[in-house]
C-alpha cells in the first residue's frame, strides 16, 4: 500500500483502507487455525479424469479408489470434509488446458487430481504451475511431470515411465537373456519406456539387437513379428497397452514365437487386458508397481473394501486413486484440516510414508513415488508376483530443480 | 534375410494389401457409380467387426457371425441409401462429406450404446485355428492364409460381376454416363441402392474377416479409412482394378518399409502416393 505523502488518495480514505485490511488480517488470523470453523467450508477436490473414451474404465477406477478412501475416513480427511467436482477430460490433450482452467478458475477447487493420458497430464502440469494449484497425478507416467516440470505442489501417486521399466533390464539379464529385441509404438510413452529398459539392460551387460517400432496406434504387427523370427533374439521386451496389447500378445503367440522367444514387457502389456488375451498371455513376465496377488494387510483390506463398494476387483488404477486420497490425508492431518497453511501441508505430503496396497510408498523431492517394482508372471488369468524386481525404486528426476 | 522369411514377408504384404483392397473397392465403387464420397466407410468396417463379435460371442459360431453381420450391414446400407444417400447424389462433395462425417459420429455413438467401448477378440473357426510350422522359430497362422484365399476369391468375384455380368454392364455404363443410362430405361436408382449397400457390405465383410486377427476395438475404422483413401487415389478414383493394384502396392510398401526402413515406415506410403501422383496425376488407372 502506497504511504508516500504525495499520494492523491485522501487521508481519511487511506486510513479506512488500512483499517479494513488490518481488520481482515486480524479476523483471518483468528479464523484459520480453528478446525471447527474450517469445517464449515469443505475442501474442494477437482477430479479431471477420463470418464469416457478408451481410458474411461481407468478413470472410473481412480475416482472410485479415491472416494472409497475418503468414505472410509467418514467423508473427511484430517477433520476437513471433502467435496468433489468432476470434469471429463476425454483423454484429449487439445481441451486439457480449458478443462483445467475451468476447475481452477471457475470451480475454484483447492486441489486437482488427474489424469491418465500423459499428453493431458502435461497440459495440467503447466496450468498447475502457472496458477500455483496443488496437483496429484494418479496415473500418467510421462517422465517430465516429475522431471524438468516438477514443483513443490505437484505429486504423482502412480509411476514414472522410467521407474517401471528400468528394473526389468537387470531381471532379464539375470534370467540369461543376452540379445534382446525391443518393440513399441513410436510415441512419447513408448520411447520413454523402451529407453528406460535399455538403460537397465545395457548397464547389466546385455545387447540390444534391434529396436522395432510402429506408428501409434497401429496394430498390424505381423511384419515386425516375422522380423523378430528372423533376428532370433533371446527374448523380446515390449510396451503396448489396451487394445494394442491384446492384439500384440495374440499375434505373437499365433506366430509361434511364444514357445521359442520369451516375451517380457512393461506391466501394461498384461494389465486390464488378460480376459481378452486368454491363454496366449500365459507365461509373459512384466514389471509394474503392483501385482494382483500382493499379500499385505493394506492390499487385503483394500481389495475387500473395493469389491464391497463396486462389486469389481480392484486393480492398480484403483490403488493409485486410493493412494492419492491417502496422500492428501497426510497433508490435512499435519495442519488439522487447514489448507491455508498449504506449504506446511505440502511439506507433510512430501515427507509422507504410506502403507499402500502396493507396499511401502514414499515420495522423492520431485514428488514421484519411491516404491517397489514387482516382477509378475501371467498365470491363471492373473498377474501373479514372482519377485521384487527393484526395492524402493526411486526415479532419478532428471532435470528437476526442486531442492530436497 | 533367408528365402523363407522373405517369402513370409511377401505373404504378409500381399495379405495386408488384399484386406485393404476389400475395404477400398467398396469405397471406390460407391464413388465411381454414385459419385458419393462416403467418409463413413471405415465406420462400417468397425461395425462389421463388432457385429461379428456380438453374434459370435452369443452363438459361438464364426460362420453365423459372418452371415449375420454381413446381412445386417447390407440391410443398413439399403436403409441409409433410402433415407440419406440418394438425396446426396449429384450434390456437391462438401455436403456429402458433412453427411458422412455425421454418420461416423452417429454410428460410433450407437456402437458404444450397443456394444460398449471394450476391446474384444473373436476366435477364428476351429478348423482354421492353429499354425503351420515354417522354420524352427516361425509359424504362420492358418487363418491368415485362409484370409488371403478368401480375399482373392472375393476380388475375382468382384471383377467377374463388373466385367462379365449384365449388372456389371449397367454399373459400368452408369459410371460412364448416368443420364444416358437412365434415358435408356435402366432403373438406375435401384442400381445405386444395391451398389451402395454392396459397398457397405464389402467394408463390413473386411471388418468381419479381419476380426480374428485384428481384435475388435473402437476407432479401428479410422486408420482403415485413411489407408483406403490412399489406395483409391493411388489406383485412380472409381477404378476397381486400380484399387487392386494400389492396395497391393501399399500393402507391400508398408510391410517392407516396416522391416527395412523402420524409422521412415510411417511416411513411406505417402511418399509412394506422392511419387505415383507426380507420374500419373489421376492415379495408376485413373481416367484423365
Amino acid at each position: 500500500m502506497p504511504t508516500s505523502i504525495s499520494s492523491p488518495i485522501p487521508t481519511s480514505r487511506r486510513s479506512f483502507l488500512l483499517g479494513a485490511a488490518a481488520l481482515g488480517t486480524g479476523v483471518s488470523a483468528i479464523r484459520f487455525p480453528t478446525p471447527a470453523i474450517a469445517q464449515a467450508a469443505p475442501l474442494k477436490v477437482g477430479f479431471m479424469l477420463p470418464y469416457s473414451g478408451t481410458f474411461a474404465k481407468l478413470g472410473k477406477f481412480i475416482d472410485d479408489g479415491f472416494r472409497l478412501y475418503v468414505e472410509r475416513q467418514g467423508g473427511s480427511l484430517g477433520g476437513r470434509r471433502i467435496e468433489f467436482v468432476q470434469v471429463d477430460d476425454e483423454s484429449k490433450p487439445e481441451s486439457a488446458t480449458d478443462n483445467m482452467n475451468r476447475l481452477v478458475g471457475r470451480e475454484k477447487v483447492d486441489l486437482v487430481v488427474g489424469t491418465v493420458h500423459s499428453g493431458v497430464a502435461m497440459a495440467m502440469v503447466k496450468v498447475a504451475r502457472d496458477s500455483n494449484t496443488p496437483l496429484i497425478i494418479p496415473n500418467a507416467g510421462v517422465n517430465e511431470a516429475t522431471g524438468p516440470m516438477c514443483a513443490p505442489h505437484i505429486f504423482r501417486t502412480s509411476f514414472s515411465n522410467w521407474q517401471v521399466c528400468q528394473p526389468m533390464g537387470k531381471v532379464m539379464f539375470d534370467e540369461g537373456r543376452r540379445r534382446v529385441v525391443t518393440i513399441t509404438w513410436r510415441y512419447a510413452a513408448g520411447t520413454q519406456m523402451i529407453d528406460a529398459f535399455k538403460e537397465g539392460f545395457t548397464k547389466a551387460g546385455g545387447t540390444i539387437v534391434e529396436d522395432l517400432a510402429l506408428p501409434f496406434p497401429e496394430v498390424e504387427f505381423q511384419a515386425l513379428i516375422t522380423r523378430i523370427a528372423t533376428l532370433r533374439p533371446d527374448a523380446v521386451f515390449a510396451f503396448f497397452a489396451g487394445g494394442g496389447a491384446v492384439k500384440f500378445v495374440k499375434d505373437y503367440a499365433a506366430a509361434g514365437l511364444g514357445r521359442t522367444v520369451p516375451l517380457y514387457g512393461a506391466g501394461f502389456l498384461t494389465d486390464g487386458t488378460l480376459p481378452a488375451q486368454g491363454a496366449d498371455a500365459n507365461g509373459i513376465r512384466t514389471t509394474l508397481h503392483y501385482a494382483d496377488d500382493l499379500d499385505n494387510p493394506a492390499n487385503r483390506a483394500f481389495l475387500e473394501a473395493f469389491k464391497a463398494k463396486t462389486g469389481q476387483d480392484g486393480d492398480i488404477y484403483a490403488v493409485q486413486g486410493w493412494d492419492a486420497a491417502a496422500l492428501l490425508a497426510e497433508g490435512l492431518k499435519a495442519t488439522g484440516g487447514d489448507w491455508s497453511a498449504r506449504s506446511q501441508a505440502l511439506a507433510a505430503m512430501r515427507a509422507a510414508r504410506i502403507e499402500s496396497p502396493r507396499g511401502p510408498l514414499s515420495f522423492n523431492r520431485a514428488g514421484n513415488p519411491v516404491q517397489n517394482v514387482y516382477l509378475r508372471e501371467v498365470r491363471n488369468g492373473r498377474n501373479e508376483m514372482v519377485s521384487i524386481a527393484g526395492q524402493a525404486v526411486d526415479d532419478p528426476a532428471r532435470g528437476c530443480r526442486v531442492a530436497s | 534375410m533367408d528365402a523363407i522369411t522373405f517369402a513370409v514377408q511377401l505373404l504378409n504384404g500381399v495379405q495386408y494389401g488384399l484386406v485393404l483392397f476389400l475395404v477400398a473397392s467398396g469405397l471406390t465403387l460407391v464413388f465411381g457409380i454414385l459419385g458419393v464420397i462416403n467418409l463413413a466407410h471405415g465406420a462400417f468396417y468397425m461395425l462389421g467387426a463388432y457385429l461379428a463379435w456380438a453374434i459370435a460371442s452369443q452363438t459361438g459360431s464364426f460362420t453365423l457371425a459372418l452371415i449375420g453381420a454381413l446381412a445386417i450391414s447390407f440391410l443398413m446400407g439399403i436403409l441409409l441409401e433410402e433415407i440419406f444417400v440418394k438425396r446426396m447424389i449429384g450434390r456437391d462433395h462438401l455436403a456429402q462429406v458433412l453427411l458422412s462425417f455425421g454418420l461416423i459420429l452417429v454410428i460410433d455413438e450407437l456402437r458404444q450404446i450397443a456394444f460398449g467401448k471394450d476391446v474384444h477378440a473373436v476366435a477364428p473357426p476351429s478348423w482354421l485355428a492353429g499354425s503351420i510350422q515354417l522354420t524352427d522359430v516361425l509359424s504362420y497362422p492358418v487363418y491368415r492364409l485362409a484370409l488371403c484365399v478368401a480375399c482373392l476369391g472375393l476380388a475375382a468375384a468382384i471383377f467377374y460381376v463388373i466385367q462379365k455380368t449384365r449388372l456389371g454392364m449397367v454399373i459400368r455404363a452408369g459410371a460412364e454416363n448416368r443420364d444416358m443410362t437412365r434415358a435408356l430405361g435402366v432403373p438406375f436408382d435401384l442400381v445405386n441402392r444395391y451398389v451402395f449397400a454392396g459397398g457397405i457390405a464389402l467394408a463390413a465383410l473386411a471388418g468381419i474377416l479381419v476380426a480374428p486377427i485384428s481384435t475388435v476395438f473402437p476407432g479401428m475404422g479410422d486408420g482403415m479409412l485413411i489407408l483406403s483413401f490412399v489406395v483409391v487415389v493411388l489406383g485412380g478414383i472409381g477404378s476397381v482394378p486400380g484399387a487392386a493394384i494400389g492396395a497391393l502396392l501399399l500393402g507391400l510398401t508398408d510391410t517392407f518399409g516396416k522391416v527395412f526402413f523402420p524409422q521412415v515406415s510411417s511416411i513411406l506410403i505417402y511418399v509412394l502416393m506422392a511419387g505415383v501422383l507426380l507420374w500419373r496425376p489421376n492415379g495408376l488407372l485413373g481416367k484423365a
